[in-house]
C-alpha cells in the first residue's frame, strides 16, 4: 500500500481512498483530495516536514502525518 | 436604472463567504471603504466584521464571514459563519441582535482556483438564499494560461457572476448592482450536488427534525448531521436535534455505506463532481501547463538551502524592524515630545495638587503607555500585510512547522511569537492567522513570556549596576563577556519557560487530538500598496480604540494607589519647613546663586514625593506583601516597584526613582539611580538591599512576570473573555515568584 507519504519528490499518483472519518481526513477531503483525483509531490520542506503537493491545479501543504493516510496509486516517479 | 428605484428603502443584509487567500478582505473594504465596525461574536473567538455600502440609494449592511474552505462546522468558531447565513436566533449566541437575517451572499471565489473553490459554492447554493459570486483573481488565471468561458458558466448555475478584481477596485459597482438586482428577485432552487439516495435520506431525517414541538431545523443542518461524523454537531446541543433524531443516524449512515455511498466521503465525491460536471468545457488548460514565475520563485523559496536563508534574512530583518525602526524613525522620539509638552502645559494651567497630578502622571502617562505602542504594531503589521498579500505568510509557516510541531503547535504560530521578543501587543494581534482556535490560545498564552523590548531597561538598569563586568582578554581587545551572558540568560529564561508552557498547555488545558495541518499555499503576487496600509492602519486603529480607553484607566487607578491617601500630617515636617526656607531663599538670591539653591529644593521635593509614596495606599501595600516578597530578597521597596509596574513592567525604573527619593524622571542609564540602588539598605540596619542574588531574582522576576496591563487587554479582545487574561496573569505571577525565589536562594547559597 502507497501513500502520499511515501512518494519521492516529483513523483505523480493518482488517490484511491482516504483512510479515517476524523477531522482530518474531512479536511483533506474538503481541499479536495477525494479519490480518483490525480496528485504531484511538489517538495518537501527544508526541515523534513511538511510536504508540497499539487491538487486540482492549486498547492496544498500538508504532514508526513497526514500525508499516510491519503493511500494512493503510482503512476510515475519521474519530475 | 429602474431595478434601483424600485428597491426597497430597507438595507440589504449582505454576507460574504469565500475560501482563504481570495481577497475577501480587500473585497469588504473596496465595498464597505471606512464605514467598518469591528468586534467579537459572544463566546468564540471569530472576528465580527460590518461594514456599509451604498448604490443608488439601496444601503446594504455587509458581513465578512470568516475565510473557510467549507461550511462543515465541527468547533464553536466554524458554527458562527453557518449561524449568520441561517439567520438563526436561537442559537444562544445572540447572534440575531447585531446580524439581521442574510438577503444576498456574496460568494468570492479564485479564478485561478476554480475547483475547489466551488466546493464552497456548492454548499453556499444548498442554503437557498440569492447569491452572487465575485470571480477574483482573473489575471491569475490568465497568468496560469487558464481561459474562462464566463458566458457559459452562466448559463449554467442560476447564481449571477461578476469578474472583480479586487484589488484595483475594478467591477465593485457591477457587483452592487447585482446584489441589488439578486435581492429582489426569489432565488432558483439549485438540484442538490448528492446523488438521489442521499437526499432522500436527509428529507426523511428533516421531517422528523421538527417533532416534539421543536423548531424544525434548517434542512441544511439536517444535513450536516448526517455528515459528521467527528461529533461536534449530535453534541452541540441545537434545539430540534433529540436524542431520537440522533438515534435515526446511524442507521441512515448504514443504509447509504450499504448503498455505496459512505459518509462522510460521499460529501467531498459529490460536490467535487459537480465542480467538474458545473466547470467541464469552461475552463480550458493549456496542453503544456507553463512554469509561471510564482512556480520559479517557490523552487527558491522553499528550496532546502536558499529557502532557509530568505527566510532566516526576512525574519532578521522583521524583528530588527519592530524593535529599531519605532525608534530610529523618530516614531518614539516625537511622542515623548508630545507627551512631555501636553504635561508641561497641564502643569502651566493646573495648580499643583491632586489635578494635575491627575493629569500629568496618570492620564497623559496613561495615554503615552497606549500610543508608545501604536509605531510597534503600525511596523510589524506593514510587514505582516507585506508577507501575507504577496503569498509569503504561508510559506514561512510551511517552513517553520517542523520546529513548532515539537511543542505540539504549528508552523502559523511562528510569527507572533517572534513579534513578541519586540512586544507581545502585535504579536497577540498576529495570532489571528491561525485557524485553530487551541493553537491560538496556546500561542496567545505563551507570547508574553517572550521578553519584550520593554524588558530591557530593568535588565539594563540592574546589569550595569550590580553585575562585575568581567572582560575576556586586556587591554584594546578586552571583551566584557558577562553583562551579555547575563542578558543572554534572560531572553533565554523566557524561551525555554515559554516551550515548557506551550508543552504543558497542549497536554493539559488543550488536550485533542493535533489539529490537522493542511493549509494552502497560495500563488505569489506583487503585494498591493493599498491592501497592505488598510490592513496596517486597520490593526493600529483597532488596538487604539479598543485597548486603548481600558489601559488610560488601569494607569489611573495605578496612579489613585500612589497619590492618596496623599496626608501631609504622615510627611516628617522638616521637610516641608525645608522646602518653604529654600523657596524664600531662591526668591531673595540673586540670579548667579538661584541654580545650586533649585538643585537643593528639587532634593527636597524628591523627598517629600518619596514620603508621601511610602504612604500611599501602594506604599502600604508595598509594607503589606513584604513577608511575602522578603524570601526572594526583596524589602518593600522592590515589592512597592512591582506592584506599580502593573501597567507596564517599564513603570518600575521610574518607581524605583521616587522610592529613592531621586523623583520620576530617572532612566535605566541614570548613574544616581545606580549609585542609589547599590547604597539602599534594609530599612533601620547597614545591610544592602540589592546583591547581585537580589538583582538577578528581580531580573528573572520581570522576565516571567505579567506586568503589562496592554498585553493583558489586548488578550481579552482577542479571546473576547477576561478568562484567559486573568490565568495569564496568575500563572505567569506563579511562575515569576517561583523563579525569583529559586534564583535567589541558589545565588545566595553559591556566593555563601
Amino acid at each position: 500500500m502507497t501513500s502520499v507519504a511515501d512518494l519521492r519528490v516529483g513523483a505523480r499518483a493518482t488517490v484511491l481512498r482516504i483512510e479515517g472519518v476524523d477531522e482530518v481526513s474531512l479536511r483533506l477531503m474538503e481541499m479536495g483530495l477525494t479519490p480518483g483525483v490525480d496528485v504531484a509531490l511538489l517538495g518537501v520542506a527544508p526541515l523534513g516536514d511538511p510536504l508540497e503537493l499539487e491538487v486540482r491545479g492549486y498547492r496544498l501543504s500538508l504532514r508526513k502525518k497526514e500525508a499516510a493516510r491519503v493511500e494512493v496509486n503510482l503512476v510515475t516517479n519521474d519530475k | 436604472m429602474t431595478a434601483s428605484l424600485a428597491a426597497p428603502p430597507k438595507p440589504l443584509t449582505v454576507a460574504l463567504v469565500g475560501n482563504p487567500n481570495t481577497g475577501k478582505s480587500t473585497l469588504f473594504s473596496r465595498l464597505a471603504g471606512v464605514r467598518q465596525r469591528v468586534g467579537n461574536y459572544p463566546g468564540v473567538t471569530v472576528e465580527k466584521k460590518l461594514g456599509q455600502a451604498e448604490f443608488h440609494g439601496q444601503r446594504f449592511t455587509l458581513v465578512d464571514l470568516p475565510g473557510t474552505y467549507s461550511l462543515a462546522p465541527r468547533s464553536p468558531d466554524e458554527m458562527v459563519a453557518v449561524d449568520v447565513l441561517l439567520g438563526r436566533c436561537d442559537s444562544g449566541s445572540g447572534l440575531r441582535g447585531d446580524v439581521p437575517p442574510i438577503d444576498v451572499v456574496l460568494c468570492i471565489v479564485d479564478a485561478s482556483n476554480l475547483e475547489r473553490n466551488f466546493y464552497l459554492l456548492s454548499q453556499v447554493l444548498e442554503l437557498g438564499l440569492p447569491t452572487v459570486v465575485a470571480l477574483n483573481m482573473v489575471d491569475v488565471a490568465k497568468g496560469k494560461g487558464l481561459t474562462l468561458d464566463l458566458k457559459k458558466l452562466a448559463e449554467r448555475l442560476p447564481a449571477k457572476f461578476v469578474p472583480v478584481q479586487a484589488n484595483k477596485g475594478v467591477g465593485v459597482s457591477e457587483l452592487k448592482q447585482a446584489l441589488a438586482a439578486a435581492a429582489s428577485k426569489p432565488p432558483v432552487p439549485v438540484p442538490s450536488p448528492f446523488p438521489e439516495k442521499f437526499v432522500s435520506e436527509v428529507e426523511a431525517l428533516h421531517q422528523r427534525a421538527g417533532c416534539n414541538g421543536h423548531p424544525r431545523l434548517p434542512r441544511y443542518l439536517v444535513e450536516r448531521l448526517l455528515l459528521d461524523t467527528t461529533g461536534y454537531l449530535a453534541a452541540a446541543g441545537l434545539p430540534g436535534i433529540s436524542r431520537e433524531l440522533l438515534q435515526e443516524v446511524p442507521a441512515a449512515r448504514e443504509r447509504l455505506a450499504a448503498a455505496g455511498l459512505a459518509v462522510p466521503a460521499v460529501e467531498a465525491l459529490a460536490r467535487y463532481q459537480w465542480a467538474s460536471q458545473v466547470l467541464s468545457g469552461i475552463v480550458a488548460r493549456p496542453a503544456h501547463k507553463p512554469v509561471t514565475l510564482s512556480d520559479r520563485i517557490d523552487r527558491v523559496l522553499t528550496h532546502r538551502v536558499w529557502g532557509t536563508l530568505v527566510f532566516v534574512l526576512l525574519m532578521l530583518l522583521l524583528f530588527q524592524a519592530v524593535y529599531f525602526v519605532p525608534d530610529m524613525s523618530g516614531a518614539n522620539w516625537l511622542l515623548e515630545k508630545l507627551m512631555a509638552l501636553a504635561a508641561s502645559a497641564v502643569r502651566a494651567i493646573v495648580p499643583a495638587g491632586a489635578l494635575q497630578s491627575l493629569l500629568t502622571t496618570g492620564v497623559i502617562g496613561g495615554v503615552g503607555g497606549v500610543v508608545v505602542f501604536l509605531p510597534q504594531i503600525l511596523t510589524l503589521f506593514f510587514f505582516i500585510a507585506l508577507l501575507e498579500d504577496c503569498g509569503y505568510m504561508a510559506r514561512a509557516a510551511y517552513l517553520m512547522d517542523k520546529l513548532m510541531s515539537r511543542i505540539g503547535l504549528s508552523g502559523k504560530s511562528f510569527i507572533p511569537l517572534l513579534s513578541s521578543f519586540a512586544c507581545a501587543v502585535p504579536g497577540i494581534m498576529a495570532t489571528r492567522v491561525i485557524e485553530n482556535r487551541r493553537d491560538r490560545l496556546v500561542t496567545i498564552l505563551v507570547a508574553p513570556l517572550m521578553s519584550c523590548s520593554a524588558r530591557l531597561p530593568v535588565y539594563t538598569l540592574l546589569i550595569a549596576a550590580f553585575v562585575p563586568n568581567l572582560t575576556i582578554g586586556a587591554g584594546w581587545f578586552a571583551l566584557p563577556w558577562l553583562h551579555g551572558l547575563v542578558m543572554f540568560a534572560m531572553y533565554s529564561i523566557g524561551i525555554v519557560t515559554g516551550i515548557a508552557a506551550a508543552w504543558i498547555f497542549k497536554k493539559t488545558l488543550f488536550r485533542g487530538s493535533t489539529p490537522p495541518f493542511v493549509m494552502e499555499l497560495p500563488s505569489y503576487k506583487l503585494p498591493d500598496v493599498r491592501v497592505v496600509l488598510h490592513r496596517m492602519l486597520e490593526q493600529g486603529w483597532a488596538f487604539l480604540s479598543r485597548a486603548g480607553t481600558l489601559i488610560v484607566a488601569v494607569s489611573i487607578v495605578v496612579w489613585g494607589l500612589a497619590y492618596w491617601p496623599h496626608d501631609r500630617s504622615q510627611i516628617s515636617p522638616v521637610l516641608f519647613d525645608k522646602q518653604a526656607n529654600l523657596q524664600a531663599q531662591i526668591e531673595a538670591a540673586p540670579e548667579d546663586q538661584r541654580k545650586a539653591l533649585k538643585v537643593n529644593l528639587a532634593t527636597v521635593e524628591n523627598q517629600i514625593a518619596g514620603q508621601y509614596l511610602q504612604h500611599s495606599f501602594l506604599g502600604r501595600a508595598g509594607k503589606l506583601i513584604e513577608p511575602a516578597v522578603k524570601p526572594l530578597g526583596w524589602d518593600w521597596r522592590i515589592g512597592c516597584a512591582a506592584i506599580a509596574s502593573f501597567p507596564a513592567r517599564e513603570v518600575v525604573v521610574a518607581t524605583l526613582g521616587v522610592i529613592y527619593n531621586l523623583g520620576d524622571e530617572q532612566d535605566e542609564t541614570s548613574d544616581d539611580l545606580k549609585q542609589t540602588l547599590k547604597d539602599a539598605t534594609w530599612d533601620g540596619t547597614n545591610r544592602p538591599v540589592f546583591t547581585l542574588p537580589v538583582a538577578l531574582s528581580v531580573m528573572v522576576f520581570f522576565a516571567l512576570c505579567a506586568q503589562c496591563s496592554s498585553t493583558l487587554v489586548i488578550m481579552r479582545r482577542e479571546t473576547g473573555s477576561w478568562r484567559w487574561p486573568a490565568f495569564t496573569f496568575a500563572y505567569m505571577t506563579t511562575l515569576a515568584y517561583l523563579g525569583a525565589l529559586a534564583t535567589y536562594k541558589i545565588g545566595t547559597w553559591l556566593s555563601g
